[in-house]
């Protein structure tokens, strides 16, 4: 620990309003009021403390991030007024794109199912995204998955939630390429606001 | 005397009195008990037309004496207000009808009855006062200390038109504020350090035409009291000069803890500083980024936040500026290059008032703070070490630095410990000429005692107050605040002084002590037990009462045990008289009497509030406000009991450090003396249950009532008073 700058700067410089992280007045107001509070490591009055004392890579590697479940009690608790919610998803997507964040992290890996899922045809599909979440840990896994839902699933199905033709190909958008050029767009001007060259 | 007496009672029958009370037997008493010479009743007492009928009878009746029996003595206070005439208050209305319960209409009419005896036993013991005949008329303020708040002090008596003698013993002004190159922000944004002001306040102080400076003196010795003190100032060449003073005001401001004393957290290291070192590198740097004594550029520092204090071997109070100042000083290093590292470690950081804007602008500044413990600071390479245990993530934790501050506490430069005078390494700063000691008493840690809760700046030593850090830890905007209400006590008491009144809190009373020297018996408990140290010896070793220094609590009177000290309308037997007035029924009456002294500063409001809340208590009860508990004589007390009071109980304010009492030992004292008493109860074959005493402070106008009946119930269990009939 150096309880140097160095990596207060840095969030500051390419996390989405990491530039708060140093009004945080150790109250532990939002520890006490995150639902997750006993399931994660660190709780956020210690990832802030944290990245004070110059702990990269701890922050980075913490799985607390991908815990938040974006209830919004903190931010609406902190009497520093720091937006909590979004420091703690600005420090995720960072530690993703530096390739820090823990891996088998089921939330980690679910956001990353539904991006890909998503971006695929600009719609998510369902039953792909369903299906891709329950075959995730093997084949036999994702059977047993599949059999445990299978009432629900059947019942979907008959109220026509579910289309099961949607797993051959599946409906997109129109302007699938526009899209793709959207985001494109979007990351680039992301990646330009935080000094960074590619995701 | 006697004979120049005229004597006139006044019933009230106006808010429900006429109702519940048989007046024409009210009259009868005060009239053939009473011995009043005048008896009136009036529906509306307090009216012009009522308040005329007193005023002419006074006059063309050359009434002396006057017994009003209407409302408490703490109401209608304008109204009744009779400056030539003795004046006894019976409180029918509050200390009656609002607290006897409904089917009692028998033992409240006794209690009424009582009530008015009481009021003329004691009017008749009253002597008009006619004011300190010692009193003195100087009106120049002594302000000694030219720090700020000394400064501050001396500029205010000074703008008010007051003449001021300001003794500093540094050969310039200006004290601390002189010694730092910024402070923290007085005013709005609250942002960044502001300039001290001190060079302006030193040169206003200067050029004042009000105000006399005594630099590089000290005073040799202070005699006399408030409107007369004779302060000898020398100064260091050793020319003496004397001044008479009408009021002191002591502002001799705080020493730092002394670092050296602070070895695991790096005293005595080379890169190791205290606040006002720091400070000291700052001024040096003229706002440029600072450097450390030995010249090398800081690149880090580190503050050590409560360095010695909150800390039993140490301090063990908190000095409650230095983590403003040291945020203050992180600025500095952040304000001249923002790349510094500073970190500020604590356990707690106290930003009160608008400290918390400042804590703010100095987090957006980057300035980190840890919540940590520090357990060691040593050399390292080029600077130092800070081993800490790091509180959020609980862990131990190692930082370095070029340079560490340590946010040591303050020190009062109080003088003499005078419980502990023999203590080494004191100098006084007032020599008093006083029998109780040199300078004024401490209450904890060597800050003056002053009340904490109710007036801050008086003292124990009438007409001196203590301004600043002197008195309590502060910052500069808190001793500004400080040194300005000390300038206006200090106003308050030469003016009180010159007319031969009390202080506070007995502000504008004109009576005073008397002693009556030939039943003295030199036992020395009045010089010892005033509070205010208004009582020294004379040669022949009688006491040497200095009326001007007097506030008027009686504490002396309670002391005395040969009862040779009184005031004019308030003496042992104005009081005595009460006690022996009240009507007391026999054994098989089964109709206890309970007398209850009660303190009139706090416990008697309450009274009166519970009366106002219609809160009922016994009607056994016989209430007499004291000036303080610490007046109440014993000799009351065995009168009481021997003339076959069923129970005594004394109700004072709250003793001990966090004390309420309004002349600060009085209810200490008066606890110390009813602690003796179990022995003498068992003299008289009594139970010890039969005195008792409560602490009430005037909040407690709830519970007052409850405390009356639970003793009342007490009394009713162990059975009435074998003493009846003795009397």
């Amino acid at each position: 620990m150096s309880y140097r700058n160095d990596f207060l700067k840095e969030v500051e410089e390419n996390v989405e309003e990491g530039e708060w992280v140093k009004m945080c007045m150790q109250c532990g107001v939002c520890a006490g009021s995150c639902p997750f509070g006993p399931h994660w490591e660190h709780s956020p009055q210690k990832i802030f403390m944290m990245i004070r004392a110059g702990e990269r890579i701890q922050v980075l590697s913490s799985d607390s991030m991908w815990m938040c479940t974006s209830c919004y009690n903190c931010i609406v608790r902190c009497p520093r007024k720091l937006p909590i919610t979004h420091i703690m998803h600005g420090l995720a997507n960072y530690a993703h794109r530096l390739g820090l964040a823990p891996k088998g992290q089921p939330t980690r890996v679910f956001a990353k199912t539904f991006w890909d899922n998503l971006v695929k045809t600009g719609r998510v599909n369902e039953l792909k995204l369903t299906l891709s979440h329950y075959f995730r840990d093997g084949f036999i896994q994702g059977i047993r998955n599949a059999l445990a839902m299978k009432d629900i699933g059947l019942g979907m199905m008959k109220a026509r939630r579910i289309n099961p033709m949607e797993l051959f190909g599946g409906h997109g958008l129109q302007d699938l390429e526009g899209f793709h050029a959207i985001v494109a767009k979007a990351r680039e001007i992301e990646d330009r606001k935080k000094g960074l060259k590619n995701g | 005397m006697m004979s120049e007496m005229k004597t006139a009672a006044y019933l009230c029958s106006g808010c429900g009195l006429g109702d519940k009370l048989d007046m024409a037997s009210l009259s009868k008493v005060a009239q053939k008990a009473g011995k009043m010479a005048i008896v009136r009743e009036h529906p509306f007492l307090c009216s012009e037309e009522g308040v005329k009928l007193i005023h002419d009878e006074i006059e063309k009746e050359s009434v002396t004496h006057a017994v009003i029996a209407a409302c408490s003595r703490r109401s209608k206070t304008e109204a009744f207000s009779f400056p030539e005439t003795a004046l006894s208050r019976v409180n029918l209305r509050e200390g009656v009808i609002w607290v006897v319960a409904e089917g009692h209409e028998e033992i409240r009419q006794e209690m009424a009855e009582d009530y008015v005896r009481m009021g003329c036993a004691e009017v008749k013991k009253m002597k008009l006062p006619r004011g300190n005949p010692e009193s003195g008329k100087e009106k120049n303020i002594l302000v000694v200390g030219g720090g700020l708040s000394g400064l501050t002090s001396a500029l205010e008596a000074a703008e008010t038109g007051y003449k001021v003698v300001l003794v500093e013993k540094e050969t310039r002004l200006g004290g601390w504020a002189s010694k730092i190159w910024k402070r923290v922000p007085f005013s709005s944004p609250y942002n960044d350090p502001q300039n001290t002001g001190i060079l302006e306040l030193i040169s206003k102080v200067s050029a004042h035409k009000n105000i006399e400076i005594h630099v590089n003196s000290a005073i040799l010795e202070t005699s006399g009291a408030p409107g007369k003190f004779v302060v000898r100032i020398g100064k260091a060449e050793g020319t003496e000069t004397e001044v008479k003073i009408g009021a002191i005001i002591q502002a001799t401001g705080f020493s730092s803890y002394d670092i050296s004393k602070l070895p695991e957290l790096g005293g005595g290291l080379p890169h190791v500083v205290d606040q006002a070192g720091l400070e000291q590198l700052a001024i040096k740097a003229e706002g440029k980024p600072i450097a450390r004594e030995d010249g090398k550029p800081i690149r880090s520092v580190a503050f050590v936040q409560c360095a010695g204090q909150r800390d039993e071997s140490h301090l063990p109070y908190c000095s409650g500026h230095c983590c403003a100042t040291s945020i203050k000083q992180a600025m500095y290093f952040k304000d001249a290059h923002p790349e510094v590292d500073t970190v500020i470690i604590y356990t707690d950081l106290r930003t009160p008032g608008m400290g918390e804007d400042f804590y703010r602008s100095a987090q957006e500044k980057g300035v980190i703070f840890t919540k940590g413990k520090v357990s060691s600071v040593e050399n390292a390479g080029e600077g130092c070490r800070l081993k800490f245990r790091d509180l959020i993530l609980d862990e131990e934790s190692t930082i370095e630095a070029d340079l560490v501050v340590l946010a040591t506490g303050q020190v009062p430069n109080s003088g003499v410990n005078i419980e502990l005078p023999e203590e080494r390494n004191q100098v006084s700063v007032l020599n008093l000429s006083y029998r109780q000691g040199k300078d004024m008493p401490q209450l904890k840690y060597g800050f003056m005692d002053s009340h904490f809760i109710c007036f801050p700046y008086e003292t124990r030593r009438t007409g001196i107050y203590a301004a600043g850090p002197v008195r309590r830890p502060m910052d500069m905007l808190q001793a500004t605040e400080d040194a300005t209400g000390a300038a206006l006590k200090a106003i308050q008491a030469v003016e009180n002084a010159s007319l031969g009144r009390a202080a506070h809190p007995r502000s504008g009373d004109l009576s005073f002590p008397t002693v009556r020297l030939e039943g003295c018996t030199q036992c020395k408990r009045c010089t010892v037990e005033c509070p205010f140290g208004a009582i020294d010896e004379d040669e022949k070793r009688f006491p040497l009462f200095n009326e001007s220094r007097c506030r008027r609590c009686g504490t002396c009177m309670g002391a005395c045990p040969v009862r040779v000290i009184s005031f004019e309308n308030y003496s042992i037997d104005t009081v005595g008289s009460q006690i022996k007035a009240v009507d007391m029924p026999d054994e098989f009456s089964e109709k206890p009497r309970i007398l209850i002294l009660a303190c009139e500063n706090d416990a008697y409001p309450a009274l009166d509030m519970a009366g106002m809340k219609n809160r009922c208590y016994s009607a056994f009860a016989r209430i007499i406000p004291v000036r303080c508990l610490g007046s109440v004589n014993t000799i009351w007390i065995t009168d009481a009991l021997n003339s076959g009071y069923d129970g005594v109980m004394m109700m004072g304010c709250k003793h001990g450090d966090n004390y309420q009492c309004h002349f600060v030992k009085g209810s200490e004292l008066a606890n110390y003396r009813m602690g003796k008493m179990d022995d003498t109860l068992k003299q008289l074959g009594l139970e010890t249950e039969r005195v008792t005493t409560v602490e009430v402070a005037i909040t407690d106008h709830e519970k007052v009532a409850a405390f009356i009946n639970d003793y009342a119930e007490t009394i009713r269990i162990i059975g009435m008073s074998p003493m009846k009939g003795f009397g």
